[in-house]
């Protein structure tokens, strides 16, 4: 379960002039933020580019703080959380993120092991889970390649293969079909709706409609910082 | 499926993240000049327990003009001096050196004029006595001496033992110095290695960071490459300390006469040219480098987490 209440987000910007921080007070990103999600639910994400879809985002993975209001992930008050919680709890997130942030000195088949590795999982466990994924995603023949030997395609879909490996109990994504075919993005999307079905709770933050409309589910719509529909 | 195999040990991808090169060298360099101040202040107290236990106890007396008589037809004032020596409780052993002892004592300030009585000025007697546990009251001591023999002077060895072990101390204290100086010079170049693998890495670790990894995940990542770079250079640093210690354990022998300076056995030779503890300086410098390099590595890592929300 995840709830929002009275959520706000002011990124005080600062620029490094000579030292000088400066902060502007105009950078509100989200205003009055409040809903629920119930576990195991599935919400789109959408609004203009800028309208602070990833900002939402990035407060649900424990990336930023809220300016103002109170955040419950997976049950927990986020506010509560010292440094190790909020670890604990980040591995029960996986994130697609929208630039998708591999590792680029790792290969496609380390970025992936990399929450199980940290979770300390047997190597055997990891081994098998992950080359059956990369298969799934299509990237069996691409296990050795480094990031900068990939698509932004095959990119894409390995920090999918690295969102989901754990089976995380939250799963969000940023525009994850982004750099995909309309094949792909279908695989894609019957990979996150199998793991919704197992129970995770899924947030799809995008652009394409179309994609929207093939996948009917509760949207939530941003529009300058504020929710303008949720249901 | 090299570079997959290559990557597993390191469990989060942060293995080859730490400016290494210069590390082990920079650490060498602490670690002899560790060993260095460790012999030093080994050698000084070695020398000041030599010393001291020659020293400590021995008073020596000076009577001028001792082929005087101390009253008409009374004795020599050297003899008066010896007799009430002699006579005083708590000194032992009292005698005069021989003309021939004293002319080689002073030979080197003096040349051949010290034994072949050409000399110009006369010699004073020398008597030399050792004072048992209890030390007599030298101001009574004075007093009486100049009775019989004014000019008499007194030297006592307590007064320059006790200058000689100030000037250990101060030696010890100075060789602590050094090594507390140079053990955070080390950990501050392990710092500096560490932060510069931070900076190098710094995306990756936002990664790790943002999929969950613990502070301790990525400081032990650090820590235990950090750990085996300083304990590899003190290592290589107190090796190589040790044969210029030999070499100076060597000079320094000729100053103490009960140590070995020749030995036929060419082993046991070696053997006794240091003390244990600077034999034992590798592994005990390795174990300390190991032990700075992790703590260090450790604190620099975590304080640099603490950007990261
Ligand atoms: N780190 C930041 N510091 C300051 N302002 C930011 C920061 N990140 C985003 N913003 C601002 O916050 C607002 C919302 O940005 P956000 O990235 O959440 O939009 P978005 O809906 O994800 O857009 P897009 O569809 O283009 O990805 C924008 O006005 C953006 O300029
Ligand atoms: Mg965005």
């Amino acid at each position: 379960m995840i709830r929002f209440s009275h959520v706000g987000l002011n990124y005080r910007r600062t620029a490094q002039a000579g030292g000088i921080v400066s902060r502007h007070a105009d950078a509100t990103a989200l205003d009055d933020i409040d809903f629920d999600i119930p576990e195991g639910g599935f919400r789109w994400l959408t609004g203009p580019s800028g309208a602070g879809k990833t900002s939402l985002l990035k407060l649900m993975y424990l990336a930023i703080h809220p300016t103002n209001g109170r955040i419950d992930l997976l049950g927990t008050d986020t506010a509560k959380l010292d440094r190790r919680g909020t670890a604990l709890l980040r591995r029960r997130i996986g994130v697609v993120y929208q630039d998708f942030r591999l590792l680029r000195h790792l290969t496609a088949y380390d970025n992936v092991a990399l929450p199980m590795r940290l979770a300390r999982r047997k190597e055997a466990h990891v081994r098998a889970d992950v080359t059956e994924l990369l298969r799934w995603v299509g990237l069996a023949g691409r296990l050795d390649h480094r990031p900068d030997e990939l698509s932004g395609g095959e990119q894409q879909r390995v920090a999918i293969a690295r969102a989901v490996i754990t089976r995380p109990s939250l799963l969000l994504a940023d525009e994850p079909t982004g750099n995909l075919d309309d094949d792909q993005a279908e695989r894609l999307m019957h990979l996150i709706t199998s793991l919704n079905r197992l129970g995770t709770t899924v947030i799809v933050a995008t652009h394409n409609l179309g994609l929207v409309a093939r996948h009917p589910a509760p949207v939530m719509e941003l529009e300058a910082g504020r929710m303008v529909r949720h249901g | 499926m090299a570079k997959r195999a290559a990557s597993r040990a390191d469990r989060i991808g942060l293995r080859a993240a730490m400016a290494d090169r210069l590390l082990p060298f920079m650490v060498a360099a602490m670690s002899f000049l560790a060993a260095l101040a460790l012999a030093g202040s080994i050698a000084a107290s070695a020398l000041a327990t030599h010393w001291l236990s020659g020293a400590q106890g021995l008073i020596t007396i000076e009577v001028p003009n001792p082929g005087q008589p101390v009253a008409a037809n009374g004795p020599r004032r050297a003899d008066a001096v010896l007799t009430l020596l002699q006579a005083t409780p708590g000194l032992a052993d009292a005698h005069v050196l021989s003309r021939q002892s004293l002319a080689t004592l002073l030979k080197p300030w003096l040349g051949a004029a010290a034994s072949d009585g050409t000399l110009p000025i006369a010699l004073p007697a020398v008597i030399v006595a050792h004072s048992r546990t209890a030390t007599p009251d030298p101001a009574t001591l004075d007093a009486k001496l100049a009775g019989i023999a004014p000019g008499t002077l007194v030297e006592s060895g307590a007064s320059w033992a006790a200058r000689l072990e100030a000037l250990t101390d101060s030696l010890r204290a100075s060789a602590a110095a050094v090594l507390v100086i140079v053990a955070l010079v080390a950990a501050s170049v392990v710092a500096v290695a560490v932060r510069a693998g931070l900076a190098q890495r710094r995306e990756a670790i936002e990664i790790i960071h943002g999929l969950g990894a613990l502070d301790s995940d990525i400081a032990n990542q650090f820590a235990r490459r950090a750990m085996r770079l300083a304990a590899t250079g003190g290592l290589i640093g107190a090796l190589v300390a040790l044969p210029v210690l030999v070499w100076l354990g060597r000079l320094s022998a000729s100053f103490v006469a009960s140590a070995p300076s020749i030995n036929t056995n060419p082993a046991s030779a070696l053997a006794s040219a240091l003390p244990p503890l600077l034999w034992a300086s590798p592994v005990l410098f390795t174990v300390a480098t190991a032990l700075i390099g992790w703590v260090a590595a450790q604190a620099t890592v975590r304080g640099w987490l603490k950007q990261l929300t």
